[in-house]
């Protein structure tokens, strides 16, 4: 359970964070989005104890985060951004420090590094100095070093940046798997991983949160929610554009021509109406060459890019 | 204690995970070699004493125990571990004191390491071991008090060069603060008590008392109270760098 009120974070001048308020309950894994410089890492920062709010509250299972840091800290598993590590250690030498200073001796200690090495897949590369190790190993350390002492609060600053693929993969069910007995808050750049484990969003821009919801609930808000694409021939699309422009539920369509010839149409819907049975029906009356027909969830890049400012329009007042 | 061994062990294992430790234990035994023998004569002295190694001990510090504590902080807070550091559910004094202990272990280290040069002096004549004892001690004692001062500095940068730079010139003025060179800056402007207690913050003064065989608990508490400020200094220091 993590409760923050009214946190805001000053850097001269500068406000980094302005006035957050949010409570993340057990269960939950909130993806943190943002583009660069919204102020994520920032507020992940302030949760963990590693800089000082300029006002506002954080407080993690009950314990205030600037009063009562020792018992907060000993809460959160966090893994900063770039993975920090103690390069001139191997992996096991390093995660043996993080169980000691966490409070585990001897023999659990062990246990604990083993169980968390597991976890993270990083049996091949134990003994070797974490300065050596390829980027993905690095991230992965530095996940073993976050979930080691089973920590019922995790945060994480980009957790799957730098992985493959697969290991995006592996990442993404360890924090599913952990999901139901944890509160976790996760950055991300990567939409996709929103939709894959979170159970909520959050997007902040400059130092406020702009949207907060489900991804799905999210999604609605994309003008691409409930809009149908279908790709035709490149001949037909003047004339399906017609048709379907004529439909009173669409209130407009858009084309991509795709390399190939054939060309995307996709029809936007009037405030979320279905289109899917009525278009279908139209192009099998019209017996246009339909490839591919499917109705739209919602694009959350779509979402992102209408809800925060570009680096363009950064520096005028929001 | 139980926060204070693992950050004490991973800091201690640091020096010795790169050459550093092992470059810098061969020239310390190297320098004070050659200042004992060759600058200051040891042989030609006829004296059954280290008073000429001891002697050298201050002016070979200012330069080696800054080349120690610069990397305490500066290489975390370049490699971004500090963050990882003080996220961890640690006191901040188990950390300052614990990265200050190593950093002294290792000093202590590579003074006893100085160990031929005692039985060379009992092999050649019958040096009073009281006063070398006692040198040795004060020794180990003032190299303390420049890591304290070292680490604090180096808590406030990022930059190893800077943080070395920096301990450098501090240490020297602590080193010669009863020297004209100091003192001069002060006269005629200050009154009589600042000049005192500047003069009475010379790290030559208080080593040279105990080099003389005489351990005076009024040094002793000078080097003492001199390594807990600057270690207040190193967490006030830490803390101030959180509220960005």
């Amino acid at each position: 359970m993590i409760e923050i009120a009214g946190l805001t974070k000053r850097f001269g001048l500068v406000e980094a964070v302005r006035g957050i308020d949010l409570a993340v309950r057990k269960g939950e894994v909130l993806g943190f989005l943002g583009p660069n410089g919204a102020g994520k890492s920032t507020t992940m920062k302030m949760i963990t104890g590693y800089l000082a709010p300029s006002s506002g509250t954080v407080r993690v299972l009950g314990h205030d985060i600037e009063n009562d840091t020792i018992a907060a800290q000993a809460a959160i598993g966090y893994l900063p951004e770039g993975a920090p590590a103690y390069g001139d250690m191997t992996a096991r030498q390093f995660l043996t420090f993080i169980a000691e200073v966490r409070g585990f001796v001897g023999g659990g200690a062990k246990l604990r590094v083993e169980e968390a090495a597991a976890k993270t897949a990083l049996a091949s590369v134990f003994d070797q100095p974490i300065d050596t190790l390829s980027k993905g190993f690095k991230r992965r350390v530095g996940l073993a070093q976050a979930i080691l002492h089973d920590p019922p609060v995790l945060i994480m600053d980009e957790p799957t940046d730098g992985l493959d693929p697969n290991q995006k993969h592996a990442v993404r069910g360890l924090l599913r798997d952990m999901a139901p007995e944890k509160t976790i808050i996760v950055s991300t750049h990567l939409l996709e991983e929103v939709e894959a484990v979170c159970t909520r969003a959050v997007i902040i821009d400059r130092g406020r949160i702009v949207a907060d919801g489900t991804p799905t609930q999210l999604l609605a808000r994309s003008r691409y929610h409930n809009a149908v694409t279908l790709t035709l021939a490149g001949s037909e699309v003047a004339e399906a554009e017609k048709r379907l422009g004529a439909i009173d539920k669409i209130e407009s369509t858009e084309t991509l021509k795709r390399s190939d010839g054939s060309v995307q149409l996709t029809a936007f819907p009037k405030s979320g109406a279905l289109l899917i049975e009525e278009v279908s029906a139209v192009a099998a009356a019209e017996k246009w060459q339909v490839q591919e027909l499917y109705a739209e969830a919602g694009r959350l890049d779509d979402v992102f890019r209408s809800l925060t400012t570009p680096d363009s329009r950064r520096s005028e007042a929001p | 204690m139980r926060y204070l061994i693992p950050v004490f062990r991973r800091e201690f294992a640091a020096y010795f995970a790169t050459p550093l430790a092992y470059v810098f234990i061969v020239i310390f035994l190297f320098a004070m070699g050659a200042f004992t023998f060759y600058v200051g004569h040891f042989y030609d002295n006829g004296v059954a004493g280290l008073g000429v190694f001891f002697g050298y001990h201050p002016w070979l510090y200012l330069f080696l125990i800054p080349a120690i504590s610069m990397r305490l902080w500066a290489e975390e807070r370049r490699s971004g571990t500090i963050e990882l550091l003080l996220t961890l559910p640690l006191p901040l004094w188990a950390t300052v004191l614990g990265k200050f202990l190593a950093a002294w272990a290792f000093a202590g280290l590579a003074l006893a390491l100085t160990f031929p040069i005692w039985i060379t002096v009992n092999y050649l004549g019958r040096p009073d071991n009281g006063v070398i004892f006692a040198s040795y001690l004060g020794s180990f004692l003032m190299a303390g008090a420049y890591l304290s001062i070292g680490a604090s500095i180096s808590a406030a940068t990022r930059n190893q060069v800077i943080a070395f730079v920096i301990s450098l010139v501090v240490c020297f003025l602590f080193t010669i603060s009863g020297a004209p060179l100091v003192l001069d800056f002060f006269r005629g402007w200050a009154p009589l008590l600042l000049i005192d207690a500047v003069s009475s913050f010379s790290f030559l003064t208080h080593f040279t008392a105990i080099t003389a065989g005489v351990i005076d608990f009024r040094d002793v508490l000078f080097f003492a109270t001199l390594i807990a400020l600057f270690l207040t200094i190193n967490v006030v220091v830490v803390d101030l760098k959180k509220s960005g």
